[in-house]
């Protein structure tokens, strides 16, 4: 008897231990992230460093302002967002709503198979593919450009959005959808102003976390940007992401050193962004469940 | 008896190759309140739905004979689903208002049918307030989510909803049987209100509700009507023995 109850106990106690774990985890990452990084804001002011042009780490003297690289990300995100987000929502009301049962699987499958696909080899297709067509469609230079990177994180950030979106959907109760056909609503008229109303929370959260997996993504982005750190003024031109811009230097720095502790620096910015987007998405998640 | 408004002549429905419904011969009359009653899986709640074609909804239904409802067959292949579903309107089992606020529930159903212009429509969610004796309790709260209201202010909505459409025919599938007993009389009166202007089909599993409230009961068993007639008589004197023991409550 005594030994169930301490077995009990200890049982109790490494369950609970291994939930904490992933909060301690991230406490720790952040913690580590901010020793690393946080001097760099004792050499630069936060303002400067969020807001000055100029991205040289490694001339003489070094500039960092990383404003052209939060642009860089911020066109590359806003078009890739652009471009999945009434695809991704418009497929996931296809496939709740209106697609017959054999449809919806295979689309599902296709879906979780888009998802599953490493994100160096969208980028590797991205390259061959892509790059090409934008440079001869719009007569460019390069390909290299924010919209090619937009192009390819749209084909990541989709299967998020698809399927949390379409499990806000087919979450709905089937009563409101029966209430509104026997009033004489059409099939259209029964999906958008009943279905996707019900379902906004869980398709805001969808679009947040595909946002989330957009800004986070380094590898397809950084294969078709072209990585120039110039404040870009089109989406024609080619962008560096915050990223990109971490992936792509850090083994280039002294550790300890000044670019070294600039590059952690974008790191917090980065994990405040996404830790704001994913508050968001979760904050309209629940709401859904209510 | 009085005019139709829906006659039935050999109606019988299939779920794939399951019959639920075997030749019905149904005549409803105008402005009266039609009760079907049975046991559970008697088909009664399917006869409702064909009354608006909401089995259409269910895949692999299939119907034969015909089912006219103010002289129209509504199963004929060029049959105005909307249409048929404005005349036709329905209450749920358990009230499902839409998850908006009072207001554009009622207002749903003038957008859809783009009835009337956004000038009345104050007045008619007022009138369809009124006439389920809800305006008093919730003209202060017209922009209130619908579902923060009880279930029987949300059923009275439903019906409000229903209302707001103009139809002529009122079907309702069992829908008392979320309420407790208070709400069910209150809905039951409301019932006998509502039958001065409109048509009612009620489905029913509580045969005293169908005694207390309907003017005309029609008992269903395996998929057949076993018996159709004035609800008084139907409940003092059954011509057939199932329907004798069914509702002196021997089974069902």
């Amino acid at each position: 008897m005594r030994f169930r109850k301490a077995k009990e106990f200890v049982i109790e106690r490494l369950i609970y231990l291994s939930g904490f774990m992933s909060i301690v985890f991230v406490v720790l990452i952040f913690a580590f992230l901010l020793k690393e990084g946080l001097s760099m804001f004792w050499r630069v002011p936060i303002s400067d460093f969020l807001f000055a042009r100029n991205w040289y780490p490694i001339s003489d003297p070094p500039q960092f302002g990383i404003l052209p690289l939060i642009l860089g990300s911020i066109f590359v995100t806003a078009g890739a967002g652009v471009i999945s987000i009434p695809i991704g929502i418009g497929s996931a009301l296809f496939i709740a709503e209106i697609a017959p049962r054999r449809t919806k699987e295979v689309l599902k499958a296709g879906i979780e198979l888009l998802a599953a696909i490493p994100s160096v080899v969208i980028g590797f297709i991205g390259m061959v593919t892509l790059v090409p067509l934008i440079k001869n469609l719009f007569d460019l230079s390069t390909g290299l450009t924010a919209l090619t990177g937009s192009i390819t994180l749209a084909f990541m950030a989709m299967p998020t959005i698809v399927s949390i979106a379409e499990d806000a959907i087919t979450a709905v109760p089937r009563q409101y959808r029966e209430a509104a056909v026997a009033m004489g609503a059409t099939k259209w008229q029964t999906t958008w102003r009943i279905v996707a109303y019900a379902a906004r929370p869980g398709m805001v959260a969808a679009i947040m976390l595909g946002i989330g997996r957009v800004i986070g993504e380094t590898m397809a982005v950084m294969m078709v940007t072209g990585n120039a750190a110039l404040i870009p003024h089109s989406m024609l031109q080619p962008v560096r992401t915050l990223t990109a811009t971490i992936a792509a230097e850090m083994g280039e720095t002294v550790q300890g050193g000044e670019h070294y502790a600039a590059l952690f620096a974008i790191g917090i910015v980065l994990f405040i962004v996404t830790f704001l987007i994913n508050g968001v998405a979760d904050v309209y998640l629940h709401k859904t469940k209510k | 008896m009085d005019k139709h408004v829906i006659e039935t002549r050999q109606l019988s429905l299939f779920y794939g190759a399951f019959q639920a419904l075997t030749n019905i011969d149904l005549n409803i009359g105008e402005r009266r309140i039609t009760a079907l009653i049975g046991p559970s899986g008697c088909g009664k709640s399917t006869l409702v739905r064909v009354f608006n074609r909401m089995n259409d909804l269910i895949e692999g239904v299939s119907v034969t004979g015909s089912v006219v409802v103010q002289g129209e067959n509504i199963y004929k292949p060029d049959t105005d689903l909307i249409t048929l579903r404005r005349k036709v309107g329905m209450v749920f089992q358990r009230p499902n208002p839409f998850p908006l606020s009072v207001y554009k529930n009622i207002t749903f159903g003038l957008e859809i049918h783009r009835k009337g212009s956004n000038v009345e429509f104050p007045n008619i969610v007022e009138q369809s307030l009124r006439n389920v004796l809800l305006w008093d309790d919730l003209k202060d709260r017209l922009e209130d989510s619908a579902m923060r209201l009880t279930l029987e202010q949300q059923q009275r909505l439903c019906i409000a909803r229903v209302l707001a459409m103009k139809p002529q025919i009122i079907l309702m599938d069992e829908p008392c049987s979320a309420l407790d007993p208070i709400a069910t009389l209150k809905i039951e009166e409301l019932m006998q209100q509502l039958k001065k202007e409109y048509t009612i089909v009620i489905v029913t599993h509580n045969m005293q509700q169908a005694a207390r409230a309907s003017d005309f009961t029609a008992f269903l068993y395996l998929g057949q009507v076993i018996e159709y007639g004035e609800t008084k008589r139907i409940f003092a004197a059954p011509t057939e023995k199932q329907t004798e023991d069914y509702i002196t409550g021997r089974f069902g």
